[in-house]
């Protein structure tokens, strides 16, 4: 069943890429037809920076994300032993090389999985998260993480997070038309008064369009996959620790708990539980905790 | 004509063998190797005893029973021969432990000292790596297990003299195991 999961994710992370692509190259045929007057330019050069996107990502997520986070790695199990030894006994039982782990100072108790794949992998937790939890807890809270890496749920965030920045970067060049770019369209639009003025018309008004719900589509796309992999974690930590009891605990203490103090957004879908604590339906990150508790009641 | 059907066939055969036979070898090894895993946290855990019986002993009045249960269950462990017995010991072990530790509640002193901290906290992580490790073998022992029951390995198995592993029965106070739905 979970190696039917993990194939599935593995599918679902080309049709992810696939969504994405199409969704850069309609924002850069958008701001290429705003700024150059150029559909195809627009295009190329929006699929060559979301390459480079990506392709710097997925190198070095761990440390971009950590960097993001603000989080501190520690290389020794002294430096954080309870935080240490769990995350060794998860990788053990779920048979995963050890990760990288880091420190994230918040009271906020919160944690998180990144990385390329199993062997290249990171977990994060806030100091927060140690202070709070008892040793069972933590062993749910980490078991979940170490759930995301076995299934490549954080190489699908890791890409997900690359697009959608450079979705961002795009639009928000793109908005800038009206200051370095209306000026070139108009003489053309001149120019060529006679011909195709309907479809100028169209192109613009597409243009236009495109961009203002470009950013909505991708943080969209980004939310509806994380949420449904925060169950297969949930469930996933389960299988790891053999006590729903545990994480569901540890789940209540973190429903209970503040917002993150210094939290970058972007990265909020990769938590356990929303560091921003917002509640929108449309756009969260994670299920309910009440539903995911409710699920792990069933087990 | 048929001389190449009969090779490719032949070869075929040898093929889907070899596989088979390598992927039972693969699933035997990685049983063996969880159960180093468990036999490096034992060896890890008898350790780490001496260093907590003479930290205690520092408490005059810590009782002697306590004590002398421990390094009794220490000296079974040891001694044990094979997966059940060894475990069985270990697990008396660990019953020891919890009553020593227990105990060691009523001793601020102790209690508050550096280097039992860190000697608890080393044996917690020894006493949850070994339940954790006795959890991956007994997974590997039963993809291994299915393996060697499931055609057609189990013929190649047969052929082999591939023998079936034995679980680690889990005490009664550890958890149950609950079914995992998705």
């Amino acid at each position: 069943m979970l190696y039917e999961q993990i194939q599935s994710n593995k599918r679902r992370t080309i049709v992810l890429l696939v969504g994405f692509l199409i969704l850069v190259g309609m924002v850069g045929a958008a701001v290429g037809y705003m700024l150059l007057n150029s559909l195809t330019t627009g295009v190329v050069g929006a699929l060559i920076i979301g390459a480079i996107y990506t392709v710097i990502m997925i190198s070095n997520s761990t440390n971009v994300v950590m960097a993001m986070n603000h989080g501190r790695e520690i290389t020794q199990a002294d430096q954080a032993p309870e935080l240490w030894h769990t995350v060794e006994d998860m990788a053990m039982v779920g048979q995963l090389p050890m990760p990288r782990v880091f420190i994230i100072e918040d009271d906020s108790p919160n944690a998180f999985a990144t990385g390329n794949n199993p062997k290249n992998a990171a977990v994060a937790a806030t100091t927060g998260l140690i202070a709070i939890m008892d040793r069972h807890e933590l062993e749910g809270v980490i078991g979940h993480e170490m759930s995301h890496v076995r299934n490549y749920d954080i190489r699908i965030s890791t890409i997900a997070l690359a697009l959608t920045a450079a979705i961002t970067l795009l639009t928000n060049l793109g908005s800038n038309w009206w200051f370095f770019g209306s000026g070139d369209r108009n003489r053309d639009n001149r120019d060529n008064n006679s011909s195709g003025g309907g479809l100028q018309i169209l192109l613009f008004v597409f243009s236009i369009t495109v961009m203002i719900l470009a950013p909505l589509v991708a943080a969209m796309i980004q939310m509806a996959i994380s949420r449904n992999r925060e169950y297969l974690a949930d469930a996933g930590s389960v299988e790891l620790t053999r006590n729903p009891e545990e994480l569901i605990s540890a789940l209540r203490k973190l429903n209970s708990a503040k917002p993150m103090q210094n939290v970058d957004p972007s990265s909020a879908a990769l938590y356990i539980s929303n560091p921003l604590k917002k509640k929108e339906r449309l756009f969260d990150t994670h299920p309910p905790i009440e539903e995911r508790i409710a699920r792990l009641e069933k087990m | 004509m048929t001389l190449i059907i009969i090779i490719a066939v032949v070869a075929l055969i040898a093929i889907i063998w070899i596989s088979i036979y390598n992927s039972l070898i693969k699933y035997r090894m990685q049983t063996k190797e969880s159960w180093s895993q468990i036999d490096v946290q034992l060896k890890r855990r008898n350790d780490l005893i001496p260093n907590l019986v003479n930290t205690v002993k520092g408490y005059a009045d810590f009782e002697k029973t306590t004590l002398q249960a421990v390094t009794d269950a220490r000296t079974n462990v040891n001694s044990a021969q094979g997966p059940a017995a060894t475990m069985a010991a270990s697990d008396q072990l660990s019953g020891a432990l919890t009553h020593l530790f227990a105990v060691a509640e009523a001793y601020p002193d102790l209690k508050a000292s550096a280097n039992f901290t860190k000697l608890q906290e080393e044996l917690t992580n020894t006493e949850n790596k070994i339940a954790y490790s006795r959890q991956l073998f007994n997974t590997t022992t039963a993809s291994y297990n299915t393996k060697l029951q499931s055609f057609p390995s189990n013929i190649i198995a047969g052929i082999h003299h591939f023998e079936p592993s034995e679980f680690i029965a889990v005490p009664e106070t550890e958890k149950e195991v609950p079914t995992v739905k998705f």
